[in-house]
């Protein structure tokens, strides 16, 4: 899936099961609340809350049993951003309920409703606030019943950690009280009123990771630890280059093995075997012969992104081009201008976990476990590739050993069930690293043009910025400028490509942040200066400047081959400043990052604890693609697929981190896992030109080493 | 298949391999002991660390049949009655995982460091520390988890 497809995907859309059809006619414009009880209403003597009959399949959404135990059904996954977390916060805070009654149930297909992934920092403005909304009804559905139970006013109550409590009195019921023995629906056709975040008690508080304990003890079960009776253990046969295709195959050594399947498919060939041990040793014995055609390598790919244009390419937004005034005839009569070429390379998610999956048929029935993104995407993945309906396929995601937008497809979940199905066992497949780095998709590498003028008073006159491959996502400008042309051009591009944390956004700001830099350094004007002078954004401005302030810029004068650098910028809601600190060793031309610091403002907090630990881990993922992590390719094959060489950040690569939140009370809350990713490369970047007059624009940054010239 | 006998946590166990088996392998797929993941299979993430003898190492390097003489620690081992492990309770405290799928091998880890060295330098944590990889990047949150184990807040 490319880029510009999710950028469509943002939009929201429902459609569920087969035999979820009933649910239809309740949704209109909005929500559902399913408050389903399992005993009969009619031994409880008292009717149905609301008039609507329940449809027979309402366990979506939230459900509170007679035992007071709330159960939440969503369809997006965890995978290391803690929405688990912070889902259920929000859900305890709006039904008055302590965070352990809450069950988050994710990711199933068969039992959350439909949902389009986990992806574009989408969780917290959008599922955060649905169930906020349907907790909310569900905590006035209680008082109501509490006001029919006691034949009191219902402004008499108030619902409280798990009761509704009568004000005048002692007399409280608990919320399984209420709802045990009831069958109860309740729609939201409107939104209901949620609680201020100024009035938060438990969302906007440090909660603990839910779980937490799992993860310490090694008891959680990611999908590569899930094992079925009778489980066989998968792997594929790829070809020696991309792109390849199967000339020919002797498979006839290994198919006398004891023990193993070999699956010979069109260009799909595969064993299974009852260890993975034994299914590589069968790999082994198999004799392929691959054609494969001659490629783009690594030496041509800028070249190749700016010439191959794809004109045929359409993106969401009209790929989110614009333009204002008259930037041609501003850059003509300003003094200062600048033009610059910068490039990103392409890089690997690299997820600790890689792709994997557990397929198991029963029948013509097909389950799967497996770490994805996009659950519902993969079983469609699924009933496509086996011809099969999707009440067939039920795809579950266990907590997910990270993604970073590198799992949103069902390769592994796909070649597990082809095996599964020749062997008629179930099969584990669990990808190897070097098929993580080769076989998965990458972010996409870019070409990124930008021209500049800048006035004498120090504001921007005209600004133009072009776009090759890389993506749109944060490519237009923060800044009060009155002539822009800004374009996005896909590009016939050689690697497979897709998302990745935060998208484009990060090559984007650091073309246009290190451009920044380069018009301040033009004009000699302070950095920050230069970019308070030319916003009035309240918020981006406010990040810059909590960023300053705590990083104390302008105290410390650049020395020798020890700089400072900024860089800031808003994405998908989120507002984002960085300073940065480095120390340049010019004899070896190593650098080093001594201290990072990081204000972000993305709304009213929900977790600070986790939105702290998302932030400094983006800052510590970024620092991977701002110095050193590249993908090498020549014609068709992926040069180092191993950590050995392809460098990721590891613990001596951290400088002193420090964040700054801005939590804004008063205003939505947004997500968390992108955008704090965007702002090191430029501030790194731009520190460096402090320390040693060097302008890099390439990410990554080392790709050619700061050795001074003798 | 030849079959071995492994030592894992205090308890023998005899194990069916195959021949080339990794310990890593034969503690996951033979004795279900998943806390040690797989993250590389080239010694070069640490999600695999197991202690053997007391040493930290890399499971998915050392064939199983090579450690039937070693007394084999997993992060399954490490709790006793419910209780945590000091270090898995600072893991617990600092919040140092996102993920978590690099957990059980920090923690090994970092228990090797602390069983030599019970109050550690900064210098001598990042040294130790500098094999395991956390893509989430939690590594100032494991750093100070590690110090807190020391002593240090």
């Amino acid at each position: 899936m490319n880029e510009l497809d999710q950028h469509a995907g943002e939009r929201l859309r429902y459609a569920f099961q087969v035999s979820r059809r009933d649910l239809f006619k309740f949704m209109g414009a909005g929500l559902i609340v399913g408050m389903c009880v399992p005993a009969l209403t009619q031994e409880s003597g008292r009717p149905a809350f609301d008039s609507e009959a329940p449809p027979k399949d309402l366990d979506s959404w939230l459900h509170i049993a007679g035992d007071g135990k709330v159960t939440v059904f969503t369809g997006k996954v965890e995978m290391g951003q803690n929405i688990r977390t912070s889902l259920a916060q929000q859900v305890a805070e709006e039904l008055r309920t302590p965070i352990a009654a809450i069950t988050m149930v994710m990711g199933d297909t068969e039992l959350t409703p439909f949902d389009l992934g986990t992806f574009g920092s989408r969780s917290t403005p959008q599922m955060g606030s649905q169930l906020r909304k349907v907790a909310a009804a569900a905590r006035e559905m209680l008082i109501d019943m509490a006001a029919q139970h006691w034949h009191i006013d219902r402004s008499k109550l108030a619902a409280e950690n798990g009761n509704v409590k009568q004000s005048h009195s002692s007399e409280k019921i608990t919320y399984g009280e209420l709802t045990g023995g009831q069958k109860i629906v309740k729609v939201i056709a409107s939104d209901p009123a949620t609680t201020e975040a100024s009035r938060w008690h438990i969302a906007g508080t440090p909660a603990p990771k839910v779980d937490g304990r799992a993860f310490v003890t090694g008891s959680h079960q990611y999908t590569s630890d899930i094992m079925r009776a009778g489980m066989l253990h998968g792997k594929v046969l790829r070809p020696n280059a991309f792109n390849a295709t199967l000339a020919s195959l002797d498979s006839a050594s290994a198919e006398k093995l004891a023990n193993v399947t070999v699956v010979h498919d069109g260009n799909f060939v595969g064993v299974a075997a009852t260890s993975p041990e034994a299914a590589d040793n069968a790999l082994l014995l198999l004799q392929a012969q691959w054609n494969a055609p001659t490629q783009v390598s690594e030496a041509e790919l800028f070249h190749e992104l700016q010439s191959n244009v794809d004109n045929n390419a359409s993106g969401f937004g009209g790929r989110a081009n614009h333009e204002t005034g008259d930037v041609d005839k501003a850059l003509s009569e300003v003094k200062l201008t600048s033009k610059q070429t910068y490039t990103v390379a392409y890089i690997a998610h690299a997820p600790l976990e890689p792709r994997a999956a557990v397929a198991e048929w029963n029948g013509d029935k097909l389950t799967v476990w497996t770490g994805t993104q996009r659950p519902f995407a993969v079983r469609e993945e699924l009933a496509s590739a086996f011809h099969l309906s999707l009440n067939q396929v039920r795809v579950m995601v266990p907590d997910t050993g990270s993604a970073y937008g590198g799992k949103h497809t069902g390769d592994a979940a796909v070649e597990a069930a082809r095996l599964a199905k020749a062997a008629g066992k179930p099969v584990r497949l669990v990808w190897t690293r070097e098929e993580e780095f080769t076989w998965a998709y990458f972010r996409p590498a870019g070409v990124i043009e930008i021209r500049g003028g800048v006035k004498d008073d120090g504001t921007i006159a005209a600004w133009e910025f072009h776009n090759y491959n890389s993506g749109p996502a944060a490519m237009g400008t923060p800044y009060n400028i009155p002539n822009q042309r800004i374009a996005f051009h896909p590009s016939h591009y050689p690697l497979r490509q897709g998302s990745y944390r935060g998208l484009a956004a990060t090559a984007n700001h650091f073309a246009r942040e290190t451009h920044m830099d380069l018009l301040a350094a033009l004009i000699k004007m302070n950095p920050l200066e230069f970019r308070l002078k030319n916003t009035t954004d309240a918020r981006l401005r406010a990040v810059f400047e909590a960023a300053a302030t705590r990083f104390a810029w302008g105290k410390h004068a650049a020395s020798a081959d020890h700089g400072f650098g900024i860089a800031g910028g808003i994405e998908k809601g989120g507002y984002v400043a960085t300073c940065a600190e480095v120390a340049v060793n010019r004899s070896s031309g190593e650098v080093k990052i001594v201290r990072a610091v990081e204000a972000f403002d993305c709304g009213a907090v929900i977790n600070p604890q986790g939105l702290r630990n998302q932030i400094s881990g983006a800052v510590v993922q970024a620092i991977g693609g701002a110095m050193f992590e590249a993908i090498h390719f020549e014609n068709g094959r992926i040069l180092n697929p191993h950590f050995r060489s392809y460098r990721v950040p590891r613990f001596r690569d951290i400088p002193a981190i420090e964040v700054e939140i801005i939590d804004r009370k008063d205003l939505p809350s947004m997500g968390a896992g992108e955008t704090p990713i965007v702002g090191l490369a430029p501030a790194v970047g731009n520190a460096i030109f402090n320390a040693t007059g060097v302008r890099l624009t390439s990410l990554p940054l080392l790709a050619k080493p700061l050795k001074k010239e003798s | 298949m030849p079959t071995i006998t492994l030592t894992v946590n205090g308890s023998r166990h005899q194990v069916d391999t195959e021949g080339d088996e990794s310990l890593l392998s034969a503690l996951r797929n033979r004795l279900g002991l998943t806390g040690a993941k797989y993250g590389c299979g080239e010694g070069q993430c640490g999600a695999c660390t197991v202690l053997m003898d007391g040493l930290p190492m890399r499971s998915c390097r050392i064939p199983a049949a090579s450690a039937t003489n070693n007394k084999i620690e997993t992060i399954e081992g490490l709790s006793h009655n419910g209780s945590l492990h000091p270090v898995q309770q600072a893991f617990l405290d600092e919040e140092a995982f996102q993920c978590g799928y690099c957990t059980p091998g920090m923690i090994m880890a970092a228990v090797r460091l602390l069983n030599s060295d019970p109050n550690p330098s900064d210098e001598l944590i990042i040294e130790h520390m500098n094999g395991n990889i956390c893509r989430c990047g939690a590594y100032p949150r494991i750093f100070a988890a590690i110090r807190r184990v020391g002593g240090k807040k």
